[in-house]
């Protein structure tokens, strides 16, 4: 295919992965926070938003660097996880994930937190007035009507995924076959001599991967939306 | 059935202070838009919490400030009809129907699926979804959705205004059955004279966030509290009326009233079934001989009780036809030269114009036969 050779391969089935876990793991936290933010009302909203806000503000590098403080191997939320439940991020392709899925996470969290505000409050109202508590109330109501944000807020956070390079790198490094993912693999092409084939090879999956998604996604929400109007 | 409603609550610059209590089958809250009748509502469907009070229906107490008493919203088990409907817009009519019944926790249902779909005429729509209803249509769903979570009381906010007279003929009938057939009490919100005439068994008169009087129908729109609140043209009597017979040759019906026969445009309303009707003073004309070969059909006999001068041009004349009281606005130079005072034999000519209003009124029965 295309004649990639076997470490290509490995590059581009490793960002899947990535991606993928970054974005199912960081998505029922995306859901909460975006309802917290989008009905909440309490003292300290802003800074909740500002702690979700910030990796998309700081230069990645700074984010990558703290995760490493945080979730190293002597870091003081890393070291615990690896004494108590014998989980390691860091050099491992699930710390990738991580540095994934916070970076992507304030896009996640905005797109769901736009079209969770969107839902009518006076249709929430309606369904406690039937007797649904505020649990059920969510997801038999404000859930189903906010579905495409949030589908678009989970392929923003995919394709974020997908493409994520500074707080990777400097977070788990750049290790073939374990954290080397589509864009530290073009990274390590464009550094050494003769490798602008692989490169262009990995630049045109990249391409074609990110398009893949967005097309999926925009059917996804075209059908769900459908749906809310037929209904 | 009791409902209890004290309470005081503030709203920026407005404030609420209402105290009154209702054993009527339908409750009507009457005032203008801005006099609290929504608030009202509200807090009793649990939407706001009052600063200070107390909501008790049928021995329960729902809100009680004083005890720290504020049952949420979703365990009060009060179906509220919203103004605008308020329909799930992702979900079927027969999913919209069924969503309280999911939450109820009666077990003894009182209501079943197949009553509410016959009596609001449902059958039709059911596969449907809500953007696919008419405005009438949408009503009615709403009204089902309420009656199916089985509520102690059923709360309607309004539920007519944004339907054009056509739709509400449509749905009135079935705010009859309802109140007649359903053993659910009913608060109902309304600003219409002519609605609440013909639906309240008990009407509480609001004007800025205060009760100005409570009592029956007759008595709280005939009498002289509500002159501020509709204005002095709208003013009138509230009849009771039994249909006595129909017309078809010239699409008439017949009602007999205690001031005596009515002839109105043909009603659906079975024979022997009551319906209310409001004369507004306005369409009341006055004459001391009974008058002969004029076109108006109704003509009641009765005598004056009290005049009163509305201006230097008008005088609100009120009549007892037969136990009936009867409002009529003439001016006072008619009132002169007619020799009117206490106790004066007069004839209440009943225009055309007003029976066209009394038929519009009556027109709204059309639908299907309210059941007697």
């Amino acid at each position: 295919m295309l004649g990639l050779t076997e470490e290509e391969l490995t590059a581009v089935r490793l960002s899947l992965r990535v991606a993928l876990w970054a974005t199912a793991a960081s998505l029922p936290f995306g859901v909460l926070v975006a309802l917290v933010l989008a009905r909440g009302r309490f003292w300290g909203m802003s800074v909740l938003n500002g702690i979700v806000h910030l990796p998309l503000i700081l230069p990645p590098v700074v984010t990558g660097y703290v995760l490493l403080l945080l979730f190293g191997r002597k870091g003081p939320i890393g070291a615990f996880l690896a004494e108590q439940f014998d989980i390691v991020f860091a050099f491992r392709w699930t710390g990738a994930a991580l540095a994934c899925a916070v970076m992507g996470f304030p896009l996640m969290v905005r797109a769901m937190r736009l079209s969770i505000e969107a839902v009518d409050q006076r249709l929430e109202q309606a369904a406690g007035t039937l007797g649904a508590n505020p649990v059920w109330v969510f997801l038999t109501v404000t859930l189903p009507l906010s579905i495409p944000g949030i589908i678009a807020g989970m392929v923003l956070c995919f394709a974020k995924a997908m493409g994520e390079f500074g707080a990777t790198i400097t977070f788990v490094s750049n290790i073939p076959g374990e954290t080397q993912t589509l864009p530290s693999a073009i990274y390590t092409f464009t550094q050494v001599p003769g490798g602008d084939a692989g490169a262009m090879r990995l630049t045109l999956i990249s391409v074609v991967l990110s398009m893949a998604a967005l097309l999926l996604s925009e059917l996804m929400a075209r059908q769900a939306e459908r749906r809310l109007a037929a209904a | 059935m009791t409902l209890v409603v004290d309470v005081r609550h503030r709203l920026g610059a407005f404030s609420l202070d209402v105290s009154f209590e209702s054993e009527g089958r339908l409750t009507a809250l009457f005032g203008r838009s801005g006099s609290g009748k929504t608030s009202i509502v509200n807090l009793v469907a649990g939407l706001m919490r009052p600063d200070d009070g107390r909501i008790v229906v049928d021995g329960t107490v729902l809100v009680d400030t004083s005890r720290g008493i504020v049952v949420p919203r979703h365990r009060r088990r009060v179906g509220y009809v919203f103004q605008e409907g308020r329909l799930f817009p992702h979900l079927s009519v027969r999913r919209n129907l069924l969503y309280g019944r999911w939450f109820s926790t009666v077990r003894e249902k009182r209501i079943t699926f197949d009553q509410v779909v016959e009596l609001l005429g449902l059958g039709h729509l059911l596969a449907r979804g809500p953007a696919a209803l008419s405005g009438g249509e949408k009503q009615r769903v709403a009204i089902g959705r309420a009656l199916l979570s089985d509520p102690r009381l059923l709360l309607m906010d309004e539920p007519l205004a944004s339907l054009d007279e056509q739709r509400k003929a449509e749905i009135l009938p079935y705010i009859e059955r309802l109140r007649d057939e359903m053993a659910i009490p009913v608060l109902y919100v309304s600003h219409a004279i002519a609605e609440v005439a013909r639906l309240a068994s008990t009407v509480v008169l609001l004007a800025d966030g205060r009760v100005l009087a409570v009592g029956g129908p007759a008595d709280v729109l005939g009498g002289s509290e509500i002159v501020p609140i509709v204005g002095p043209g709208e003013v009138g009597a509230v009849l009771e009326a039994r249909v006595a017979s129909l017309d078809v040759s010239f699409g008439l019906t017949s009602l007999e009233t205690r001031a005596g026969p009515l002839t109105v445009p043909r009603i659906a309303a079975g024979i022997g079934s009551t319906v209310r009707v409001f004369i507004r003073a306005s369409d009341v004309m006055l004459a001391r001989q009974r008058p002969e070969g004029i076109s108006a059909l109704n003509v009641l006999a009765g005598r004056v009780v009290a005049l009163t001068e509305e201006s230097r041009t008008v005088v609100d004349v009120a009549l007892d036809c037969g136990g009936q009281r009867l409002l009529a606005r003439i001016t006072r130079r008619s009132a002169m030269a007619m020799g009117l005072a206490s106790d004066t034999p007069v004839f209440a000519i009943i225009k055309s114009v007003a029976l066209e209003d009394g038929g519009r009124l009556a027109s709204w029965e059309r639908g299907p036969p309210a059941r007697s």
